[in-house]
């Protein structure tokens, strides 16, 4: 098919610069330059989608932003494909590839609907009211039918598979919206020097003055004069200009969101260049310069294919270079559609006739189009249009009644009026002021540093509008930057300027006609008066019972006209019934952009200690703990998980074993007051703790429960190395720093985290000594010298380490911490002598196993923020003589003190190969009727291949009285019965420490 | 019987490039965190022979050793020499904490002009030359990893960070590389 509206005497493109694309499959051609909205209409196609509930035909409205019918599917290839693109806004490229959406199973023949003929039914609010029950039918049937049948595009299946960019940005001025407004505030503030970014939503600088075919500037044609200004702010270096880029939202002190797309509009982009950038300005001001929306008219069956707005019309004519028709209507309110019909006229394109709704329209562009011999139909209305997927008619008649005229059209140009673009305004919680004169919305009380110019600010006059912007750019530069430049002089020698119009409809028109106020969402002005009959007052609550203004596009058309429709059934001025707030985003952005750099490996830090590729490559089996990699556990050839932690724990208790606990967080404790400090940090007592000797530390948070854990070694009278659990590291050092600055200021102590300086290697079992004796030098590490819970620093491998005697498996145990770097060299030289000694390397699993044959507990699993010391049976670690300690007090509510408390015991299983689900909750009695009275849960269980039976820690009620009682485990299939015991299974008498 | 044991560094072999831009990891050096209060700052000085920044974003450097201010008690010593820098602190009497951090961070170089931008796309600090000028430092992010930043020239910024982070943020300015432009 050729470009059949495509006239060769208008327009900005060039014809010979072509570009085919595809529709449904059809093949087109255009040219580049242009959208694919202007291409399609190029090739006479108008009916591109089908509407949200009635699946009524659509065409395209407008030829901007703000369009809320002509949503497409962009298909590049498999993994990309994206819904829901407004085809004014998407950029034509060569091989382009477009699909209409929400429509089969075809766009002209969509058993959809079906729904527009039952439409009397689907009145607003006929979701709330008819699916009530059965209740849980809502989300099984209801919602999922409901969604298929009124719906938008289809989200893509694969991963998409397109970087996106990110930057963080700073400015002095940030201009938003580059028409002539935007622009002349941009020149303004640059030429101070300061730093300005401009970021305008289309692929060319200009705004209006891509339609506005009268406006002259500095002696040229206003949009000649644009592109003129963009080169100029181009090659400015405090200047950053971005095209194509959306401000979409406002945030706090001045921090605006954009999101650039970078290679939406090319045909085969660099595979290395981000899709879309997300850009988040901090700016010192910002300079709101995003112009004003038209309105269309709201009239029975206003939302045919071919009626679009004026000045859609007009910026496909002379932007473009198309005429949307051969016959054109134009039905208005307001002037500014008269320039639509005087450029198609001047362009050759008929204009069958303007109906204005005024009584006595007057001035230049009324007169003009008289004078061309165009029908002025004044004082009268439309009251229905001809034509199913395409208009064809119009039916016109006096507002005073009387008989209807039906005038033959291929497309209906309308307007009302223009809204001023306040998105962002009241984003930034700026207050709007309604204007009565003018009756809109305003920019009124700011609430951050912005300044509004142009037709968003309700200037409307281009002389003016320049005026304002200049002086506004050079404030904001002043104010921001302290700067000043010289002069700027801008001159607007003619201009365009559009006031009135209306807002609603008119009254008196079929009330049971479909008067679309909001196209995307498929609500008329019938639903809208339904509304306030059925009790809505505010206009938030019109706004839900409806859904008008709650689409994609956000309202941007459609808000002005349901609240007028609103007030006026309601009898109130609009200001009383309010506007709703504008949130972000401006217009839809993708996952993508949001998303950023943060997705595969950089979606969250994964950390790896310096042993990770020697575990790495003796097949560790990892597991995720934190944003750590940890291995769980080392399966030989052969072996399952159960096989290797069996070998693996038998080993540590008969050989030894070797474990990388690098992953523990380490806080060094320095200062003259660091013995009193740990003092008011953990229960225990400090201050005589000799150096070289450790400790076993439990801290409480100030409700008197347990907090953290672990070894604590003195290295000298001023100096700690203090542990904590993995999980626990970073808000440990949190909460002892957030103590230390507030409750504890005067002592003369410093935290500084080494979790990382350090490289930790537990060797673990009774040949520990042995293997890292031939390793160490300058310490003594027999048990005289180096008893249990000792630290020595000296040399491992000729490199320094802080050598600690201690144990979470009940062997005698070492842990060697060496610099983080040396690690893997240490690590292997105490693996080649473990090799002597037949020692494994073991993983988490097996620590966990050990421990609990041991019954230690790990903090966060057999505690749960409510356990005490003396639940989990940790009173020994509580200084008896201590006078304070955080949680001190809460320790003696009555609560903690009081009987029948949880208190951590051992349970040993009837039948000894029953393993117990850990979490599993305990009864005394299995026969009491559902709900059955708990008593308690089990916190772990393994089976310990040691012991040579399962083995379980739980919390149970007044536990530590229930030795050898029998207690049950109701689990779905069967009741498990268990016996209370000790928590420690293995080497109760703790020999194995001393080897 | 033991040879000293080798260093593994974490990112040994790494390199990154984009336009106008190379990401390198830097070589060890000696690290100290060191904590003190005002009235020990000339002390500390001296046994260091670098002044102590007392400003906020300040660093001072001499020959191979640099302090960096992150916070009005707390300075990042650097000796890129790996200089002994616990025993030049051992005979401070005045009050202070000095803590070993030469294996906790590593340090990686972004260099080139679009040195700026890359680093912008994880962090969001103003690092123009107006605001971040040469010699300036803060403790700040990049994307989800702590990292402290220094400008050592015009055109090149060294990024500290926690050994285990340094895959995230090395892989992380090596996305933001390939967007450089």
């Amino acid at each position: 098919m050729s470009e059949t509206y495509r006239l060769s005497s208008a327009g900005r493109l060039t014809p010979a610069r072509t570009a085919r694309f595809t529709f449904d499959g059809q093949s087109y051609s255009g040219l580049e330059g242009d959208t694919l909205a202007s291409a399609l209409l190029a090739n006479g196609v108008h009916l591109v989608g089908r509407s949200f509930k009635y699946h009524r035909p659509r065409g395209i409205l407008s030829a901007g932003a703000e369009e809320p019918n002509a949503l497409v599917g962009i298909h590049r290839d498999a993994a990309r494909k994206t819904p829901n693109v407004r085809a004014t806004v998407q950029e034509l490229y060569d091989g382009l590839t477009a699909v209409s959406q929400n429509r089969w199973p075809s766009l002209a023949f969509d058993v959809g609907e079906m729904n527009n003929i039952a439409s009397p039914m689907f009145s607003a609010g006929f979701y709330y009211k008819t699916f009530m029950w059965p209740k849980a039918a809502w989300t099984k049937f209801y919602e999922p039918r409901i969604r298929e049948a009124a719906g938008l595009g289809v989200a893509p299946d694969q991963p998409d598979p397109d970087r996106y960019g990110h930057c963080y940005a700073h400015c002095d001025v940030l201009v938003i919206g580059g028409g002539a407004s935007g622009l002349a505030a941009a020149l303004a503030a640059a030429e101070t020097g300061c730093r300005v970014i401009l970021a305008d939503e289309q692929a060319q600088v200009g705004g209006a003055l891509r339609f506005e075919a009268g406006a002259r500037i500095d002696g040229q044609d206003g949009w000649a004069w644009a592109q003129e200004a963009a080169v100029k702010l181009a090659t400015m270096d405090n200047v950053r200009l971005l095209t194509r880029t959306t401000a979409f939202g406002y945030y706090a002190q001045n921090m605006v969101g954009l999101v650039e797309r970078v290679t939406e509009h090319v045909s085969a982009p660099d595979a290395a260049a981000p899709r879309e950038r997300l850009w988040e300005v901090r700016a010192r001001r910002v300079v709101l310069a995003t112009g004003a929306i038209e309105r269309h008219m709201v009239f029975a069956d206003n939302d045919r294919p071919g009626i679009m707005l004026a000045s859609a019309a007009r910026a496909y004519l002379n932007h473009y270079g198309v005429a949307v028709g051969r016959n054109v209507g134009v039905y208005t309110a307001t002037d500014s559609a008269y320039a639509a019909a005087i450029d198609l006229h001047k362009a050759g394109v008929k204009i069958a006739a303007i109906v204005d709704v005024r009584d006595a329209p007057a001035g230049p562009a009324v007169e003009e189009a008289s004078a061309l011999g165009i029908e002025v139909l004044v004082g009268c209305m439309v009251v229905r249009t001809g034509g199913r997927l395409r208009v064809s008619s119009i039916a016109v008649q006096p507002k005073s009644g009387g008989s209807t005229r039906v005038i033959p059209v291929d497309a209906l140009l309308t307007s009302s009026g223009w809204t001023p673009a306040v998105h962002l305004f009241s984003q930034s919680r700026g207050k709007l002021a309604f204007d009565e004169a003018t009756q809109r919305f305003l920019p009124g009380e700011y609430a951050q540093d912005a300044v509004s110019v142009g037709a968003c600010n309700g200037t409307d006059d281009l002389a003016s509008v320049i005026e304002e912007a200049v002086a506004a750019g050079e404030k904001a530069a002043r104010e921001s930057s302290g700067k000043k430049g010289k002069p700027v002089s801008i001159k607007a020698e003619t201009s365009e300027n559009w006031t009135g119009g209306m807002l609603g409809s008119i009254p008196g028109e079929d009330s049971n006609a479909k008067a679309f106020v909001d196209f995307q969402n498929d609500v008329t002005a019938k639903d809208i008066r339904l509304a306030v009959r059925e009790g809505m007052r505010s206009i938030e609550h019109v706004k839900r019972f409806t859904t008008n203004g709650m689409a994609t596009d956000q309202g941007k058309t459609s808000n002005m006209h349901g609240l007028a429709i609103a007030a006026e059934t309601l009898g109130k001025p609009i200001p009383q019934v309010g506007l709703t707030t504008f949130r972000p985003p401006y217009t839809p952005v993708t996952f993508g952009a949001l998303v950023g750099h943060a997705r595969g490996a950089l979606f969250e830090p994964t950390r790896r200690t310096a042993m990770h590729s020697w575990a790495e490559s003796h097949g560790a089996v990892f597991e995720d703990v934190g944003q750590w990699k940890r291995a769980w556990y080392f399966p030989n050839p052969g072996e399952d998980m159960h096989a290797a932690v069996n070998r693996e724990c038998k080993a540590v208790r008969t050989t030894a074993g070797i474990f990388d606990a690098s992953t523990l967080g380490k806080i060094e404790v320095v200062g003259p007051d660091a013995a009193a400090f740990m003092e008011l940090l953990y229960t225990n007592p400090w201050q005589k703790l000799e150096v070289g000797r450790c400790r076993y530390g439990v801290m409480l948070r100030e409700d008197g429960f347990i907090y953290d854990d672990g070894v604590v070694g003195r290295l000298a009278p001023d100096r700690f190395h203090v542990t904590t659990t993995t999980g626990g590291a970073a808000r440990v050092l949190n909460h002892m720093e957030d103590y230390l600055q507030t409750e504890f200021p005067d002592l003369k102590v410093w935290l500084t985290s080494i979790s990382e300086q350090w490289a930790v290697i537990a060797v673990q079992g009774p040949k520990s000594r042995e293997i890292i004796a031939p390793l160490v030098k300058g310490i003594d590490i027999s048990d005289e010298a180096m008893p249990h819970m000792s630290v020595r620093e000296g040399r491992i491998c000729g490199v320094p380490t802080r050598l600690f005697r201690m144990s979470f498996s009940g062997e005698r145990g070492f842990e060697i911490n060496v610099p983080a770097d040396y690690g893997l060299a240490v690590w292997e030289a105490v693996w080649a002598e473990g090799q002597k000694h037949d020692a494994v390397a073991y993983g988490t699993e097996t620590m966990h196993v050990l421990r609990a044959e041991k019954g230690f507990i790990i903090v966060g699993q057999d505690t749960d923020g409510t356990v005490t010391p003396n639940d989990a049976g940790l009173d020994w670690a509580i200084g008896k003589k201590k006078s304070d300690f955080v949680g001190i007090r809460g320790l003696m509510r009555p609560d903690l003190t009081a009987k029948g408390r949880k208190q951590l015991v051992g349970l040993r299983t009837r039948d000894p190969k029953t393993v117990l689900e850990e979490g599993a909750q305990i009864v005394a009695d299995p026969k009491q009727p559902v709900p059955m009275k708990m008593i308690g849960h089990v916190t772990s269980s393994y089976w310990s291949e040691n012991c040579g039976h399962s083995i379980a820690l739980a919390l149970i009620a007044d536990g530590r009285a229930r030795m050898g009682e029998r207690l049950f485990v109701p689990m779905p299939d069967k009741v498990i019965e268990v016996e209370v015991v000790s928590p420690i299974f293995f080497d109760e008498k703790g020999e194995h420490l001393h080897g | 019987m033991v040879e000293v044991a080798r260093r593994t560094l974490a990112l040994a072999g790494r390199h990154a490039a984009g336009e106008g831009v190379t990401v390198v990891p830097g070589e060890p050096a000696s690290r100290i965190s060191l904590r003190a209060p005002d009235a020990s700052i000339a002390a500390l000085s001296k046994a260091l022979g670098v002044k102590l920044p007392q400003k906020p974003k300040a660093s001072a450097a001499s020959g191979s050793r640099m302090a960096l201010w992150l916070g009005p008690d707390e300075w990042l010593i650097i000796d890129e020499d790996e200089a002994d820098l616990a025993a030049a602190l051992s005979r401070v009497r005045a009050l202070h904490s000095a803590v070993d951090v030469s294996h906790r961070n590593l340090a990686i170089f972004v260099s080139g002009p679009n040195a700026e931008a890359v680093l912008n796309g994880g962090c969001p600090q103003d690092l123009s030359l107006e605001a971040f000028p040469v010699g300036a430092c803060s403790r700040t992010v990049l994307g989800k990893a702590e990292i402290v930043l220094l400008r050592t020239d015009e055109q090149t910024f060294r990024v500290e960070c926690w050994r285990s982070f340094s895959d995230y943020v090395f892989t992380f300015l090596s996305e933001a590389a390939r967007d450089a432009a």
